[in-house]
């Protein structure tokens, strides 16, 4: 069942005022309502083939384990969507094959990338996040972060040290405490919320919302909310007019209208033998 | 490295790099910084440094500690800040790294987690007084004096109690990114610090840029432009921005089948840049955008 009636999206993705190279990546695919960012670090250009190596090879076995499988099925061992278990496993794989590229290639050796996977299917929204990208929601003109960074400066937030006022102030910014590809496995955050007509989701790198205020992402979605491609390349202008320190990527997607999975009774009764 | 430089009376005393996780100031002999005053307490005031951050805490002194004029019991330390203990003051300098460094510095990287700890081949005897913590820069060798030293790190791990960074191993040396980094970093120079960010190339911006209505029910009125976007017309009939921008002001049709019109002529798909005494025509008003002294 193709998703492209119901999810619009739209992306951009800029170097930056700063940077030699854009180490960012991303993929949006509206028919099976998937959209992956990842910002990659490391020397020379290891940073881009790490977010390379993430966004491709996710979308591409994502693609094809939806033809296996509907997402929106509970998977029986754990309870939960099979979406979630899906990319928990796809995950790992690029967690591996990110790895394995850095330790046969000294070039490569150290690189990593924050990874933000949206997976849309039946009302619902699957969200697999590492390290410090985000996924924001606009509901009712309303802007609300989703994702919680895995970064030293959230953990001093959690832990009382910092306000989030002060931690705009602080010199420890761009240090996250997960990353894909750096270690043998790595965990994904990962989370299944309700969707709903009319939301507009928003996933960026740091390079966004360290350079303009959450109040302004959500003032630009709200004006330019009817035009989704000219809201992203609006977000990308106004973080290059604040300096444009980083790597700026951004993808958006509109829930058009309801997408309920395809129950017929043949599904049903062919999922009993999955 | 930030570090505190004590004066009194403005005579410079000393200078003291914050290097350590707890630097402690007070009366006693045993303290990292001792003032021999019997208006400081014994045990006064300790700082705190994460990596690059630093932390002031009184420690229930007698005579309390001020910044920058302020008693304060815990406070963030921020450059250029000045910290009084009775007569004494130490001035907090931590100045962001200097531009040539800057975008290197900037760069993302990663503070390892236990499991890397299991994961590196060396592996010693964790004490329980000893926080060594493996702190890895995916950039490593490419930023030369950046890298905070484990001493600061481990800061992380035992000053955030509840944070998921715990105290682990030192990581094997091995593990640092290729010695051909420096070379990438000398060849990427930064195209200098980002032309003054925001506003400050405001040049074009002479006034507030406005819009009056000339024609319909609400001609006269003024339309101050003082938001970075401001939406116009009818939405789900037609609607433009204006974005206010460091170089000025532009318009852009954002929805419906009708594009608005400036000084007669109809705009395309791109934004555009509006000058003094322009005439916008949207969703059948009229309306003037003009830069207020």
């Amino acid at each position: 069942m193709s998703l492209s009636s119901s999810l619009e999206m739209a992306r951009a993705t800029h170097t930056g005022m700063v940077r030699a190279h854009n180490e960012d990546s991303i993929a949006t695919d509206a028919e099976i309502g998937l959209a992956v960012l990842a910002d990659g670090m490391g020397g020379y250009n290891a940073g881009e083939v790490a977010s390379g190596i993430a966004t491709s090879l996710i979308s591409s076995e994502t693609r094809e384990a939806l033809v296996r499988h509907s997402p929106h099925e509970v998977d029986r061992v754990t309870g939960s969507p099979f979406a979630a278990k899906l990319l928990a496993d796809i995950i790992g794989k690029a967690n591996t094959s990110i790895f394995q590229s850095a330790s046969r290639q000294p070039q490569y050796a150290g690189m990593g990338t924050t990874l933000v996977v949206a997976l849309f299917c039946n009302n619902q929204l699957t969200i697999a996040h590492i390290g410090d990208s985000r996924c924001y929601r606009q509901r009712g003109g309303k802007l609300e972060q989703v994702t919680r960074d895995h970064s030293l400066l959230q953990e001093q937030i959690d832990s009382g040290l910092l306000t989030k006022e002060a931690a705009k102030r602080s010199q420890n910014k761009n240090l996250v405490t997960r990353a894909l590809g750096i270690e043998p496995a790595v965990e994904a955050e990962i989370h299944t919320y309700p969707a709903q007509q009319g939301d507009i989701y928003l996933i960026c790198s740091d390079g966004l919302n360290d350079m303009v205020a959450d109040e302004d992402i959500e003032m630009t979605l709200g004006a330019f909310g009817a035009n989704l491609q000219l809201a992203a390349e609006q977000l990308v202008q106004m973080a290059n007019d604040n300096g444009g320190r980083d790597n700026i990527s951004v993808v958006l997607i509109r829930v058009k209208k309801d997408f309920p999975a395809d129950e017929g009774v043949l599904a049903k009764f062919f999922s009993w033998f999955k | 490295m930030a570090k505190l430089i004590l004066s009194l009376d403005g005579q410079l005393i000393k200078e003291f790099a914050l290097s350590k996780e707890r630097t402690t100031i007070g009366r006693k002999p045993h303290n990292d910084i001792q003032i021999d005053n019997l208006a400081v307490s014994g045990e006064h005031a300790i700082i705190m440094t994460i990596l690059n951050d630093s932390f002031l805490e009184d420690l229930g002194s007698t005579n309390g500690t001020l910044v920058n004029g302020l008693p304060v019991k815990k406070h963030f330390l921020q450059n250029n800040d000045t910290v009084e203990i009775g007569k004494y003051k130490l001035k907090y300098m931590n100045e962001a790294p200097a531009s040539m460094n800057r975008a290197e510095f900037e760069k993302t990287m990663v503070l390892r987690t236990p499991a890397a700890a299991a994961a590196s081949k060396q592996v010693r005897e964790p004490s329980d007084t000893q926080t060594d913590t493996g702190f890895q820069a995916t950039l490593g060798s490419s930023i030369p004096g950046t890298i905070p030293q484990p001493a600061a790190a481990a800061g992380a791990a035992t000053f955030a109690p509840t944070a998921s960074i715990p105290s682990k191993p030192a990581v094997s040396p091995a593990a640092s990114p290729p010695p051909a980094a420096p070379a990438a970093a000398a060849a990427s120079p930064p195209p200098g610090q980002p032309a003054a960010p925001a506003g400050a190339a405001a040049t074009a911006t002479r006034g507030v840029g406005t819009i009056q209505i000339l024609s319909g029910a609400n001609a006269g009125k003024e339309l101050p432009l003082t938001k970075p976007l401001t939406t116009l017309g009818k939405p789900g009939v037609q609607v433009a921005v204006i974005a206010k921008r460091p170089q000025g002001h532009f318009i852009t049709h954002v929805e419906g089948a009708v594009f608005p019109l400036v000084n007669g002529k109809t705009l395309d798909a791109q934004a555009h840049q509006l000058d003094d005494h322009d005439i916008i025509e949207l969703a059948g008003v009229k309306m003037e955008f003009f830069l207020k002294p």
